[in-house]
Order: structure tokens, then sequence, then C-alpha cells
């Protein structure tokens, strides 16, 4: 994955965080589009200004950081085990292909889940030196697909519970669209593990 | 039903009704009054599936996003080491029981202000119960030894 798509991806991240006030714009009918953007774009930097004032729309701001930092951490573990997954030898060509590209994703969601963490006026977390994974357990591919998919399951989880705690719900849609991908993978892993893609109608 | 299904009809249960779903919420309703159980002795087994939500971030073996769950019960909160707490979890003064997990689960921003455990809880009591139970079983099994 080029760091130019990854760039492009976190730009089209922080465009999104944009788009629904341009919709609500659009249905009040301003027509001085641009310049109503940038006045409420000003006040959104005032709101982050005021950050060490103890208000409580700074402390929103700042859970949302916590919120979207920890989902960040996650997303750096699941780089690192399709890493380990990659180099284990263990995959066959036409499976390392797709765990390279499910890789690339949750680099563009760390890209872009970083991009907001800074726009909020904080620092984006770091991937660890170093992750505990069960290695020894690791023998033949259909292992490294388990591990991946529990990976998968556990990431549609965690923002299930990350969306509706948000204080902006431009971070909300983003993490929807981020939770949309994480299922697609465990789908795809479930499949090639010969289970049922799509076993329930709704997840928890 | 499947426990997702059940938190998702709950979930609409705080809906406010409008006159076009009062109907839906009759039917809703009858489901919901299978689903209500306050005294509900937790079952490991029903917990297990309900872990599944937090094994994104949690093990019972190893620090990961989130802290190890081995040992879990009787700890104080914020105390494994080599796992980076936030303030607020490390100065919580809590010790993990059914009670504190119980709160601490159903809300975890609202209990601990401040924690980066960055979920929004679980919210139905029977499926919390199941949860800790389960949570009991494990952490204090022969794998955590
Ligand atoms: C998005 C990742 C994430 C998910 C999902 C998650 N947790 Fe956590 N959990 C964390 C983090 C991070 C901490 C550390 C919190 C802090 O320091 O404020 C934590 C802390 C805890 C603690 C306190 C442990 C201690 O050592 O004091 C418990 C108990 C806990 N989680 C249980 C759960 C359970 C049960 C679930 C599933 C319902 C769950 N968590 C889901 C990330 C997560």
């Amino acid at each position: 994955m080029s760091s130019q798509t990854n760039q492009k991806q976190a730009s089209l991240f922080t465009e999104t965080l944009l788009q629904s006030r341009r919709n609500f714009l659009r249905k009040a009918g301003a027509s001085t589009f641009s310049a109503t953007t940038v006045a409420l774009l000003a006040g959104c930097s005032t709101k982050l200004a005021m950050a060490d004032s103890g208000s409580s729309a700074n402390a929103s701001v700042k859970q949302d950081i916590r919120i979207l930092n920890t989902a960040i951490g996650a997303e750096h573990e699941a780089v690192a085990a399709y890493q380990l997954g990659a180099e284990s030898g263990l995959l066959v060509p036409d499976v390392l292909k797709v765990a390279v590209k499910f890789q690339g994703h949750h680099k563009e969601h760390i890209d872009a889940l970083s991009a907001a963490v800074t726009k909020l006026g904080g620092h984006a977390a770091a991937a660890k030196p170093k992750y505990n994974f069960p290695v020894s357990k690791l023998k033949k591919q259909k292992d490294v697909l388990e591990f991946a998919a529990g990976l998968e399951r556990g990431a549609v989880s965690a923002y299930v519970g990350a969306i509706p705690v948000f204080d902006n719900r431009d971070l909300s849609a983003a993490a929807a669209s981020i939770l949309a991908d994480e299922a697609m993978h465990w789908a795809v892993l479930r499949n090639a593990l010969g289970l049922d893609p799509v076993p329930e109608a709704f997840y928890s | 039903m499947t426990p997702s299904k059940q938190n998702v009809l709950i979930k609409l249960r705080h809906l406010k009704p409008s006159p076009t779903s009062m109907v839906l919420s009759a039917t809703l309703l009858s489901c919901l009054v299978l689903l209500t159980n306050t005294a509900h002795a937790g079952d490991p087994l029903t917990g297990k599936d309900i872990y599944n939500r937090c094994i994104g971030c949690h093990s019972f073996a190893d620090n990961r996003t989130g802290p190890r769950h081995c040992n879990l019960f009787g700890r104080k909160a914020g105390t494994v080491q080599g796992f980076d707490y936030s303030d607020a979890m490390r100065n919580s003064k809590i010790v993990w029981n059914e009670t504190t997990l119980d709160a601490f689960l159903k809300a975890p921003l609202q209990n601990i202000p401040g924690t980066i455990m960055g979920y929004a809880g679980v919210k139905n009591d029977r499926e919390r119960a199941d949860l800790i139970a389960y949570l009991k079983q494990a952490s204090g099994s022969s794998e955590c030894k």
C-alpha cells in the first residue's frame, strides 16, 4: 500500500468530518457555503484551543481522542498480526495476497484515525515495540486464518462499542465505515475456513 | 434468540414511541417481557460467547490493547505489571469483584471518567451477569495459574 494512497484515505476521512456540516448547510439553504464552512471550522478550532480551560466541550474532545487512540492501538496490533502471518511461511500465495491486502486496510485505518486525533489536537498512539501473539499455536495455514478471524471479530465488537460513545458524530460515522471493512474481512476469513461467512443478522 | 439480537431489541425499547411505531412497540414488548430478568445467576457458558466482544482488545493470558484478565477477581484496578493504564483507572481505588465489574461493564466511561477503554458497555443485565460469571471462572482457571 503506497503512502500516497494512505494519505488520500486520510484526507478522505477529514473530508467526511466536514461533509455532514456541508449537507446541513445545504439543507438550510445557505448560499455562502464556503464562507460559512470556514466560520464553522474556526468555531471548531476555538473549541479545541480551549484545550486546557477544563470546559465540558473540551472534556468530550479529550474523551473522543482517548477512544480514537485505543482503536488505533488495536489497529496497530492487527497490522503486526498480519505481518506475523505473512512472514510465517504457512500461507499459500493466494491467501498471502489477501492477508497483505487486509493488512493494508488496517494501515489505512491507522492513518485516517491518526489524522482525526491530530485534527482534534491530540497525539496519535504509536505501535508497541512488541506484541504478545500465540506464536507457538500457529502451525498451519488454518491456525493463522483462525487467529486473524478472531482479531477481526474482536475489532467488529470494538467498533460497535465505540460508535455510540463518540461525542462527535462524524467520528461515529467514520468508525462505522471502518467497522464495515473489518466485518468483510471477518466474513472472508470465515469463508476461507469453511465456516458460514455470515452466521447472524446482528452483531454486538 | 441470539445475544446480539436481544441487544438490538433492548436498545429499541428506549426509542420514544411515535403513533406509527405503537403497533411495533406492542409486538416488541411481548418479546421483551420474556427477556427482562433482573435476578439472574450468571451462566459462564453463555458468558463465554459474550466475551467474544472483548477479544478485540483483551485476552486472559497477555496484555494487549487492554490488560490481561487472568486473576482479575480480587485484584486492584490498574495494577497489572507492564500495562500502561490511564491515570483514571490507576487512581480509581476499585477492587474487582462481581459488584464493581457489574457497574464498570455496564457503562465504563461513566463509571470511571477518563478511562481509555472506549467502549459503550454491556447494557443488558442478564448478559452482564453471564459475562461476569465467565470472567470469574476463566480468570481463575488453570490456564491462568
Ligand atoms: C476497544 C478496546 C477494548 C474493548 C473492546 C474492551 N476493553 Fe476492557 N480495557 C481496555 C483498555 C484500554 C483498558 C485499560 C483502561 C484504562 O487504563 O483506563 C481496559 C480495562 C479493562 C478492565 C480493568 C482491568 C484492570 O486490570 O484493572 C476490565 C475488567 C475490562 N477492561 C473488561 C473488559 C470486558 C469484560 C470487555 C468486553 C465486554 C472489554 N473490557 C472490552 C480496552 C478494551
